[in-house]
């Protein structure tokens, strides 16, 4: 296929610049209205901010406009032409690309490798010219600053790298229009700074950019124009600097939101919970946790930020009794619990939300009802014996959820057919509608709209305000500055610093740094 | 929220839903149009394969008769579905605990085994003592035989169908020597054959008062009573709730402190006791006595009759029944009508091949179901 390669040249010539109209696109999945007469223009030279929460129907339009979904009613005008896409296939030659948010790269090739997969330069004989492809990779490369090594392995790169590569595909593409969703999920302060240069660039480039995100400060720092989607609808449009946070929020919500979580004074009580010298291993042996001490007071919320994959996974895991401490001591309350098993440590008091909620905080094909009763099922009133007690489940579970603020129709309904802030929502009142003493929080408000976490954040400085010990996993900096009384960075398995409000409010940046693993 | 409030949306949120059409659609229509499809296609193959119309005709006239056409063929189809409805919830239970028991073939035997020997010693020993001892036997044999398969899985992590693999050609050739030799062998046999049951130990006819010739025998109530516990363990106690658990998520079971090692033996155990139950109710109310081959593989047809009843244990029943009443009609079909048996096998194949792939049956009878609202 040299088609590709062609068009790239004829691009790079005489740039061309597309201006995109959605015209009062109409996406339906049976009953389900996930866009309902959406207008949208996007213009080169420009970065489209688009905002709205979960299932507002910002990727279902995005869909529509990368070709993976036919619109039921309305129109596609490019440069003021209707076009029609059958597949993603006919929305790339038209020159739309979209960088997804879960990076589609093959991690054993490199990058030129991955960039022309699908669409390789060739020569006679179906021979495939890696040495062409490398050169194209190059030019684009140089041309944008991306700065990406194209003979490079994709799982030795960063994953801010790795992004690079996707935006490297789209415009290998010959892309004038990239959509990205959610981009900055992934990547640490720093590289977001970097990401934004880039986008930049690119719109100075004369590419036209949609920026698909839930973040408000994401959508002041790099977009040009505001569109707030809301059940499908576009609800209001802004600008940066002059729409206020407030309004976009509450155009996204639908209600006036607060952002500041309010806590109560920091009155710390007695140590609670005491991590010595804990190593704990991953799957394979190396080593996740790296000889860590720290500790954790009543009625103080200990943040624990870092990057993904720095050990944060394990320590969760060994504090609550799913992975096994090699060496070291976990105390609470001054009883040893160091290897006490999950269900003990419930006994004890333990509320844990754990990182991955589909994964192992519910079960999905179960009801509401059963999931809330998940993990205390084996004990009065729940049960007696060995017999399971549904009425006492169920009346419980129903009051759990209408005063946790879980939405659904009925308890009966699969707790997989929720939302996924009302499925975390639930995992919270499950957890902390008993008598606890201590709250163990991984990525508590990950994916989740702006109703959701300012709801669980309440939750959890009501549970550290009544005297529990809190320990909150996030890769969100927000998160953690917003919630934490001490923020600990962890890096390749350590502590590598240590944030105690009052003493000194940190900033983003230095913690940022901390996790990029420069210590000050 | 006022506690007014509170319980008003706790109320609400108690209310369940009736059952939806999906709901309906999977449990009654999908079954119900793979069995009609699998028979009219067994009915294509008899023609492909030479038989006249009219020899059709009357082969399926003959499976009805020979399965519900009289009160005898009514007692062909209870005697034969009886091992297949035992089995077949033990693989169900094993399913939704997340296993696969491909093993109750070998723990029908060894079930059948273990009752045999208990059924042919302890003369003069009364009946309402030697039938349940016996029946305990055969369960506790398959019990301790599909163990082995969970001991292994949760102590080494070794895949349970793998090892449930290699105990059914364990228990296979278990069986063959154990008739070759005594105590088993029937005295003055040369031919591999057990001694025979005892009438103390036998399972009594239900109706040889009415006809001599009605099988049917008390092995139903064994059915019937299981059916019941392992409704009763699945849905209303805690050890079902575990198995459940663990089976849709071993993750979030492990996550709520749930014993995964223990679920996983416990689960074995129990399925090895439903076949091994399967295969005592077979020596003990119909054979007499074993054979090589007594088991007839009743434990791989059950693994159909567990998929087809969707390992709900009401569905498992019903399930049964059906592949009892193809069996018993299936001999009726091949005196009558002169059709191979191996017509019934090819069906029973086709039912299963329509109920693995239910959107086979949507998409070819559109018309029988409402519209997928998502996806």
């Amino acid at each position: 296929m040299a088609a590709p390669f062609q068009e790239v040249q004829s691009v790079r010539q005489g740039a061309r610049s597309l201006d995109i109209e959605l015209r009062a696109i109409t996406k339906r999945f049976g009953d389900l209205v996930a866009n309902s007469n959406v207008n949208l223009s996007i213009r080169g030279g420009e970065i489209l901010g688009l905002l709205g929460e979960n299932g507002a129907g910002k990727s279902t339009l995005m869909n529509v406009l990368s070709g993976f979904y036919r619109p039921n009613e309305g129109q596609i005008l490019i440069d003021g032409k209707q076009v029609q896409f059958s597949g993603p296939g006919d929305a790339i030659r038209a020159g739309i690309g979209m960088v997804h948010q879960h990076f589609m790269l093959v991690p054993v090739f490199t990058v030129a490798e991955n960039v022309v997969l699908g669409v390789e330069p060739t020569g006679p004989v179906d021979y495939l010219d890696m040495k062409k492809a490398r050169e194209q990779v190059r030019t684009i490369n140089d041309e944008y600053g991306l700065e990406v090594d194209p003979d490079a392995l994709i799982e030795d790169l960063p994953v801010g790298i790795q992004q690079r590569v996707e935006i490297l595909k789209v415009l290998f593409r010959s892309a004038e229009v990239l959509v990205f969703d959610e981009p900055t999920a992934v990547l640490t302060p720093q590289e977001v700074t970097e990401f934004y240069k880039i986008v930049r660039m690119l719109r100075d480039a004369g590419k036209a950019l949609v920026f698909i995100t839930h973040k408000l400060h994401e959508i002041h720092e790099v977009a040009d124009r505001i569109s707030v989607l809301r059940g499908g609808k576009i609800v209001g449009e802004g600008f940066p600097g002059k729409t206020s946070d407030k309004e976009l929020a509450e155009m996204m919500v639908g209600r006036p939101v607060t952002f500041n979580v309010a806590k109560g004074d920091f009155k710390p009580g007695a140590t609670l919970l005491e991590v010595k010298n804990m190593t704990v291993l991953r799957d394979d042996d190396s080593v996740a946790v790296d000889d860590v001490s720290f500790s954790v007071r009543s009625g103080e919320i200990v943040g624990i930020a870092g990057v993904q994959g720095n050990g944060q996974t394990q320590l969760e895991e060994a504090l609550s009794g799913l992975r096994r401490v090699t060496s070291g001591t976990v105390k609470f309350d001054g009883a040893d619990i160091t290897n006490s098993s999950a269900r003990a440590l419930h006994r004890m008091g333990f509320a844990h939300v754990p990182e991955d909620r589909q994964h192992s905080g519910m079960v999905s094909d179960f009801s509401i009802a059963e999931n809330m009763a998940l993990n205390t099922y084996y004990a009065e009133p729940f049960s007696h014996g060995i017999v399971m007690d549904w009425k006492t489940v169920r009346e419980t579970s129903a009051r759990n959820a209408a005063a946790f603020d879980v939405r659904t129709s009925s308890i009966y309904k699969p707790a997989g057919e929720l939302s996924g802030g009302n499925q975390q929502k639930m995992i919270i009142a499950r957890e902390m509608s008993r008598n606890t003493r201590f709250l163990l929080a991984s990525q508590p408000t990950r994916g989740l709209d702006v109703g959701s976490i300012e709801y669980i954040h309440k939750r959890i400085v009501a549970a550290r305000d009544e005297g529990d010990g809190v320990i909150i996993i996030s890769s969100e900096l927000d998160e953690i500055l917003a919630l934490s009384d001490r923020i600990l960075v962890m890096f390749k398995g350590r502590i590598v610093a240590e944030f105690a409000d009052g003493v000194r409010q940190p900033s983003k940046n230095e913690i940022g740094l901390a996790m990029a693993g420069a210590v000050a | 929220m006022s506690e007014k409030d509170l319980q008003s949306v706790t109320d609400r949120l108690l209310q369940r839903a009736a059952p939806g059409r999906a709901e309906f659609e999977d449990i009654v229509v999908v079954p119900v149009l793979a069995v009609l499809v699998a028979i009219i296609l067994g009915g294509l193959i008899m023609l492909a394969t030479g038989v006249s119309p009219a020899n059709i005709g009357k082969a399926f006239v003959a499976l009805f008769n020979g399965s519900f056409g009289s009160l005898n063929a009514v007692s062909e189809t209870l005697t034969a579905a009886a091992p297949l409805t035992l089995a077949g919830l033990g693989i169900a239970i094993a399913f939704r605990a997340g296993l696969f028991n491909i093993g109750a073939e070998g723990q029908v035997i060894v079930g059948g085994v273990a009752a045999v020997v208990v059924g042919f010693s302890f003369a003069g020993m009364p009946p309402i003592i030697h039938v349940p001892l016996a029946l305990l036997a055969g369960a506790v044999a398959g019990a301790f035989w599909a163990s082995i398969a969970g001991w292994l899985r949760a102590a080494t992590g070794a895949h349970e169908v793998i090892i449930t693999i290699m105990l059914n050609l364990i228990a296979m050739r278990l069986l063959d020597y154990l008739l070759r030799n005594p105590p088993i062998q029937k005295e003055g046999r040369a031919d591999p054959i057990s001694k025979n049951v005892l009438p103390s130990a036998e399972l009594p006819h239900l109706f040889d008062w009415l006809d001599p010739l009605m099988r049917v025998h008390a092995g139903i109530f064994v059915v019937m009573l299981a059916v019941i516990f392992i409704w009763w363990l699945l849905f209303r106690s805690t050890i079902g709730f575990e198995f459940r658990a663990a089976g849709l998520n071993p993750e979030a079971a492990r996550y709520a402190g749930m014993r995964s090692g223990l679920i996983i033996v416990l689960v074995m155990a129990l399925a090895g006791a439903l076949a091994g139950l399967a295969g005592a109710n077979q020596v003990l109310g119909v054979l007499g006595r074993v054979s090589p081959n007594f088991s007839g593989g009743v434990g791989f047809d059950a693994i159909a009759v567990a998929l087809l009843g969707r390992s709900h244990p009401v569905g498992v029943l019903l399930a049964g029944l059906l592949f009892g009443a193809l069996q018993a009609g299936g001999r009726q079909m091949q005196v009558d009508a002169g059709v191979s048996l191996d017509v019934i096998a090819i069906i029973q194949a086709l039912i299963i091949i329509f109920i693995a792939a239910p959107m086979l049956m949507r998409g070819v009878f559109s018309f029988a179901f409402a519209k997928q609202s998502k996806r």
